[in-house]
C-alpha cells in the first residue's frame, strides 16, 4: 500500500472548515445564514452525487431512482428523531442519537439498495434504469399513503440537527470512504465490471457481488444524504424525492465526470451555486423588464447543459481524473 | 488540492458579492411569499398583486413607523423544499421583520418552523390546513381553517341542498384535499347523511373515469370534490359524461377563472366554500374591488383578497407594536381586532382567525354569491 | 365487484388504452430501430397537444367547429409531433449513434427536461394548465347500463385507423421493409444498400406524429393541457411497450390496451393500487420475463 494521504486531506479539510467558520461569524458576516444554507446544501449534494457516481460511474450500473434511497434515509432518520424520540436540537446529548439515526437511515437505504439491486442484476443498461425508476416511484407512492409519516403532507417539524459542522464531517467521511473503496482491490473489481463484465467474470471477479456492493454502498450514502437534508430543511415530502430530483442528480454526475469523485464534488458545489446565481439573475431581469422570468429558465439551462455535455464533452469536467489529493497511490488509476 | 482550493476561492468570491447587500434602516422591510411560477402560478400572481396593493397604499399614506415600507417578494414555486430556502433567505439575507405568506399549506408548513425559530412573525395568506399555526406562537393566518370549511360544506349540502347520499373524490398526493374530504365526511355522517363512495386519485392524472364510474353507480345526491380547480374541471366533465346530474361541491381550491374556462357547462350548478365573494355588498369589499381593478385590470379572487388582508394585518400590527422587533409584532398580532375585507379578524388561542365562510354557486359561467355561514361559537 | 368489472369500466379502459397505444407505438418503433428508450417521447405528445391548441385558434375562425376542423387540427398535431421528434433525433440523438447506449438515454432525459421546462418557462405558454377547446360537440348516449360519449368512439376509431395504417406501412411498403431490416441488423441492412439514417429519420417522424395525434386525442378527451402532461402517460405507455415486448409493434398495442384496462380496474378497486399498478406491472414484467408477452428471445453478443 502506498500513502493514503489521509493526514493531508484531514489538514486541508480542517483548514477549510476553519475558514468557513470564521467567515460566517456574526462579527465578520461575510457568509450569512442564507449562504450557509446553500453551502450546507452543496455539501449534501456532494454526498448524493458521489454516491450516485459510485453506482453509475464506477460500477457501470444505472440508477434513475437514487433519490428514492435518499427518501428512505430521510424518512427513517426523521421518524426516529421526530416521531419516536422527539429529540430537541437544544439538548447537547441528543446529537449522538441524531448521528445514530442518520446512520440507521443509511442502513435502511442500504437494505433497500440490496432489495432493488439484487433482483435487478440480470437487467442491463436501459432496462435497469427503468427498473430503478419504477422502484423510486413505488417508494414515492407508498410514502404518500403512510399516514404515520404525514402522507402527502410529508414529515413535518423535523428538528434542525444538521449543522454545518455535522454536514461537513459527514461529507468528509463520505469522500474518504468512497475514495478508499474505489481505489482498493474491490474498487478495481467494480471498474472491471463496468469496463467488460464478461471479461471480468473470466478473470475471476464475482460480478454479482460487486454489482450488489455498488448498489448497497451507493444507497447507504444516499440515505445519509437524505437524512441530513431532512434535518436541514426540517421537512421531508414524497415529491421532494421524485423522479425529477433523481434526474437532476444525473446532471450533476455527468457534469462532473462519470467515475470521478473530484468531478462530482466540483459539480455539486458549482451547480448548486449556479442555480442560486441564475435565480438572482432572472429575478433582477424580471424586475428590470417587468416580464416574469420564472425559475423554469434555470431548469431550461440545466437541461441544455446536460444535452451539451453528452454531445460535446461526454467525459464531463474531470473525465475519470481525480485531484492528486484524492489519489491514494500514484499510478493506481 | 485543486478542488478544495476552488471551494475556498468560490466561497470567498460569493461572499464578497453578497457582502455589499443588506438592508439599510431607512425602510421597514417586510417579506412576502407566493408561488408565482410553477403549476400554481395563478395563485401566486393574485397573492403578489394583493400584497403589492396593500403596501402601496400604506406607502402612499406615509408608510409605517415614519418609514417607507420595502416589500421583498419571494417565489416558493409551490414546492416545500424551495419554500424552506426562500423563508431562510428572506430572514437572513433581506432581514425582514415579518413574512406574509404563503398560499399552499404544505409550503407554509415548511416555512413556519424557520420563522418560529428566528422569532419572525409569519402570517399565512390562504393556507387552510390546521397544522400550519400549530407550529408555534409566531405563526398566524388570515384565512379560516379546513375543519371549519369542510363542516360548512357538509352543513350546506345536508341542510340547504337536502343531500342525504354523498360521494367523495380527492387527490391522494395532496394533504389539503385529503384533509378537507375527511372533515366533510365526518360532519356529513354526523348530520345523518351517508357516504356512499369514497375514492382517491393519483396526483397529476387526467382520467378519473374508473373512480367516477363507481361513484355514479352508488347514486349519490352530491359529489364532494375538494381538489384544485384544474382537477375539478376534469372531474366534473367526466362525471357528467358518465351520467351524473347532481351538483359537485368543493372548497376554496376551486377559486380560479380557469375553473369555468376548462370545466365549461359541467361545473354549472356546482357549489364551493370560499373566503369572500365579489358580490358581497359591504362597502369595504366593493371599495377593495374597485381599487384592485384600477391597478390590475381584473376582478380579484380570494387569494388576492387574503394576501391584501394578511399584509394589512401585518403592517397594522407593526404600527400598533411601534417596533420592528419580532416579539413585539407577535404580541400585537395576537391581540389584533382588525376589520379586513374578508371580515373581522380576531385570533383564537391557536392563532386562527374566527371568521365566516361564503358559499358560491357557478351560474351561467359566473361565480354567484349564495350565502354567508358564520362559525358557531 | 359489480362496480369494478362491468361494461362501463371496460369502455373506460379501452379509451385510456387507445391513447396509451398511440404513444407506445412511437416508443416501441424507436426502440426497435435504434435501441433507445426515448424519454422525451411523452413530451412529443405534449407538443402535439399544444400544437393542436394553437391550430384550433388559427383555423376555428374560418372552419367553425366540427369534423373538418378536427381533421385539420389532427394533421397539424401530427406534423408538429413528427417535426419535434425529427428535430430531436437530428440534433441530440444522431451525433451519439455510435457512442455507448446510456449516453443517448441521458441525452433523451435532457431533451425531455428541456421541452417541459422550456414550455413552462415560455411566456406565451406558461406552467399553468390551459383549458382545451371543444373541437367536436360532445354528445353522450346510453347503451345498456353504460354511458358512452362520442369521444370514446373517436379515440378508439382514430387510434385503430392509425394503427392499421402503420401496420400496412410496416408490412407492405418499401420503407416498412427497410425498417424491419434495420431493426434486425443495422450493418447487414447497410450492406444491402439501405440508407440506415434515412430509415431512422422516418421512424422518428412516424413515432412523433403518432404521439402528436395522441396529444390531440388526450386534449380533446381530458380537456386540460400543461407542459408536464406527457410525463405520466409517457411512462405508462413506455411500460405498456415493455409489457408487449419493446420493439414489437403489435405487442405495444396489446400492451397499451392491457395497461388501460388494468389501470381502470385497479383504480376502481382501490385508488392506491391504481396509482402504483403501472410500476408494479413494470417491475413484475422485468423480473419475471424481460422479453415480455410478444418479445423475442435475444442472446447477448459478447
Amino acid at each position: 500500500m502506498g500513502k493514503r494521504k489521509l493526514p493531508q486531506m484531514t489538514l486541508i479539510a480542517v483548514l477549510l472548515y476553519a475558514l468557513i467558520k470564521v467567515l460566517s461569524l456574526d462579527s465578520i458576516g461575510a457568509l450569512n445564514g442564507y449562504f450557509m444554507i446553500i453551502i450546507n446544501r452543496s455539501l449534501i449534494f456532494v454526498i448524493l452525487t458521489v454516491s450516485l457516481n459510485l453506482i453509475n460511474g464506477i460500477t457501470g450500473q444505472f440508477s434513475l431512482g437514487h433519490m428514492g434511497f435518499a427518501a428512505v434515509g430521510a424518512y427513517v432518520s426523521g421518524t426516529i428523531t421526530t416521531l419516536v424520540l422527539k429529540l430537541s436540537p437544544d439538548v447537547a446529548s441528543s446529537y449522538p442519537i441524531f448521528i445514530g439515526a442518520i446512520i440507521l437511515g443509511g442502513i435502511g437505504a442500504a437494505i433497500m439498495g440490496f432489495v432493488i439491486g439484487f433482483p435487478s442484476l440480470r437487467l442491463k443498461g436501459d432496462y435497469l434504469a427503468i427498473m430503478t425508476l419504477g422502484f423510486g416511484e413505488v417508494i414515492r407512492i407508498i410514502l404518500n399513503n403512510i399516514n404515520y409519516v404525514g402522507g402527502p403532507r410529508g414529515l413535518l417539524g423535523i428538528p434542525k440537527f444538521s449543522t454545518f459542522t455535522i454536514i461537513y464531517a459527514f461529507t468528509f467521511f463520505t469522500i474518504v470512504l468512497i475514495r478508499n473503496l474505489v481505489q482498493s482491490s474491490h474498487g478495481r473489481a467494480m471498474l472491471a465490471v463496468r469496463e467488460n463484465e464478461v471479461a471480468a467474470e473470466l478473470v475471476g471477479v464475482d460480478t454479482t457481488r460487486y454489482k450488489v456492493l455498488g448498489f448497497v454502498v451507493g444507497a447507504f450514502f444516499a440515505g445519509i444524504g437524505g437524512g441530513l437534508l431532512a434535518h436541514l430543511l426540517q421537512i421531508a415530502t414524497p415529491t421532494q424525492y421524485g423522479f425529477y430530483a433523481s434526474a437532476l442528480l444525473l446532471v450533476y454526475v455527468y457534469a462532473g465526470g462519470m467515475g470521478s469523485i473530484t468531478g462530482s464534488i466540483i459539480a455539486a458545489f458549482g451547480l448548486t451555486f449556479l442555480s442560486q446565481f441564475l435565480q438572482l439573475g432572472f429575478d433582477s431581469l424580471s424586475n428590470m423588464t417587468g416580464i416574469n422570468f420564472g425559475s423554469e429558465w434555470t431548469m431550461v439551462i440545466y437541461a441544455l447543459l446536460l444535452i451539451l455535455i453528452m454531445l460535446y464533452k461526454t467525459e464531463g469536467l474531470m473525465g475519470m481524473k481525480e485531484a492528486k489529493l484524492l489519489v491514494i497511490e500514484e499510478g493506481t488509476k | 488540492m485543486k478542488p478544495f482550493a476552488l471551494f475556498a476561492v468560490l466561497s470567498l468570491v460569493l461572499a464578497g458579492a453578497f457582502f455589499s447587500c443588506g438592508g439599510g434602516s431607512k425602510y421597514v422591510t417586510v417579506g412576502a411569499v407566493g408561488p408565482v411560477t410553477g403549476p400554481a402560478a395563478t395563485f401566486g400572481i393574485s397573492t403578489k398583486n394583493g400584497d403589492t396593493l396593500a403596501v402601496d397604499e400604506w406607502n402612499a399614506n406615509g408608510g409605517v413607523l415614519g418609514k417607507q415600507i420595502k416589500m421583498v417578494f419571494a417565489d416558493d414555486k409551490g414546492d416545500p423544499a424551495e419554500g424552506a430556502t426562500v423563508y431562510t433567505k428572506l430572514i437572513q439575507q433581506n432581514k425582514v421583520c415579518a413574512i406574509v405568506g404563503t398560499v399552499m399549506s404544505n409550503v407554509s408548513l415548511a416555512g413556519a418552523p424557520i420563522c418560529q425559530a428566528a422569532k419572525i412573525p409569519m402570517v399565512a395568506t390562504a393556507s387552510t390546513n390546521p397544522k400550519v399555526t400549530e407550529v408555534g406562537d409566531y405563526i398566524f393566518r388570515a384565512c379560516f381553517i379546513d375543519p371549519f370549511q369542510g363542516t360548512v360544506g357538509a352543513d350546506f349540502a345536508y341542510n340547504n341542498l337536502k343531500a342525504r347520499r354523498a360521494a367523495c373524490i380527492y387527490d391522494l398526493g395532496n394533504d389539503y384535499t385529503k384533509g378537507l374530504a375527511e372533515f366533510f365526511k365526518a360532519q356529513f355522517t354526523k348530520l345523518g347523511g351517508k357516504i356512499v363512495a369514497d375514492e382517491g386519485h393519483d396526483h397529476g392524472v387526467t382520467d378519473f373515469k374508473a373512480q367516477l364510474t363507481r361513484i355514479v353507480q352508488a347514486k349519490p345526491d352530491i359529489i364532494y370534490n375538494p381538489d384544485y380547480y384544474n382537477d375539478v374541471a376534469l372531474i366534473a366533465k367526466q362525471a357528467r359524461e358518465l351520467g351524473f346530474k347532481g351538483p359537485l361541491m368543493g372548497g376554496d381550491g376551486w377559486d380560479s377563472p380557469d375553473l369555468v374556462k376548462i370545466g365549461g357547462s359541467a361545473v354549472e350548478g356546482c357549489y364551493f366554500t370560499n373566503h369572500y365573494s365579489k358580490d358581497d355588498t359591504r362597502p369595504v369589499v366593493q371599495d377593495f374591488i374597485k381599487k384592485y381593478q384600477a391597478k390590475f385590470n381584473e376582478v380579484p379572487d380570494a387569494l388576492a383578497v387574503l394576501a391584501y388582508d394578511a399584509m394589512n394585518l401585518t403592517l397594522n400590527a407593526i404600527k400598533t407594536a411601534g417596533s420592528t422587533k419580532g416579539p413585539a409584532i407577535r404580541d400585537a398580532l395576537a391581540a389584533s381586532d382588525f376589520q379586513a375585507v374578508t371580515g373581522e379578524i380576531k385570533f383564537d388561542a391557536n392563532r386562527n382567525p374566527i371568521k365566516s365562510a361564503v358559499i358560491i354557486e357557478i351560474k351561467n359561467g359566473q361565480q354567484q354569491f349564495v350565502t354567508t355561514i358564520a362559525p358557531t361559537p | 365487484m359489480g362496480s369494478i368489472f362491468n361494461t362501463q369500466q371496460v369502455i373506460n379502459g379501452l379509451q385510456l388504452g387507445s391513447i396509451y397505444a398511440l404513444i407506445a407505438l412511437g416508443y416501441t418503433m424507436v426502440y426497435g430501430i435504434v435501441r433507445l428508450i426515448n424519454f422525451a417521447h411523452g413530451d412529443f405528445f405534449m407538443v402535439g397537444a399544444y400544437a393542436s391548441y394553437g391550430a384550433f385558434y388559427i383555423f376555428n375562425s374560418f372552419l367553425g367547429k366540427g369534423t373538418p376542423l378536427a381533421i385539420v387540427v389532427l394533421i397539424f398535431a401530427m406534423v408538429a409531433g413528427g417535426a419535434i421528434a425529427t428535430l430531436a433525433n437530428q440534433l441530440a440523438y444522431k451525433p451519439l449513434r455510435y457512442k455507448p447506449k446510456l449516453s443517448s438515454l441521458v441525452t433523451a432525459l435532457g431533451v425531455s427536461m428541456f421541452l417541459e421546462y422550456f414550455f413552462s418557462a415560455f411566456p406565451l405558454i406558461g406552467a399553468s394548465p390551459l383549458g382545451f377547446p371543444e373541437i367536436i360537440h360532445r354528445a353522450t348516449f346510453k347503451i345498456g347500463s353504460a354511458m358512452i360519449d362520442n369521444y370514446v368512439i373517436i379515440d378508439i376509431v382514430v387510434a385503430a385507423i392509425l394503427m392499421v395504417g402503420l401496420t400496412l406501412l410496416v408490412q407492405r411498403s418499401s420503407i416498412g421493409r427497410a425498417m424491419r431490416a434495420v431493426s434486425q441488423d443495422k450493418d447487414a441492412s447497410k450492406l444491402m444498400g439501405i440508407n440506415v439514417e434515412n430509415i431512422i429519420t422516418w421512424t422518428f417522424l412516424i413515432g412523433g406524429a403518432f404521439a402528436g395525434a395522441a396529444g390531440l386525442l388526450s386534449g380533446m378527451t381530458y380537456p386540460r393541457i400543461d407542459p408536464y402532461m406527457g410525463i405520466l402517460p409517457g411512462l405508462k405507455a413506455f411500460i405498456a411497450a415493455v409489457l408487449g415486448g419493446i420493439g414489437n409493434i403489435p405487442g405495444a398495442m396489446l400492451g397499451a390496451y392491457i395497461m388501460g384496462l388494468a389501470e381502470t380496474f385497479a383504480n376502481a378497486w382501490n385508488s392506491l393500487l391504481g396509482a402504483g399498478i403501472a410500476f408494479i406491472i413494470l417491475i413484475i414484467v422485468l423480473l419475471v420475463r424481460p422479453t415480455a408477452i410478444l418479445g423475442e428471445k435475444t442472446a447477448d453478443k459478447i
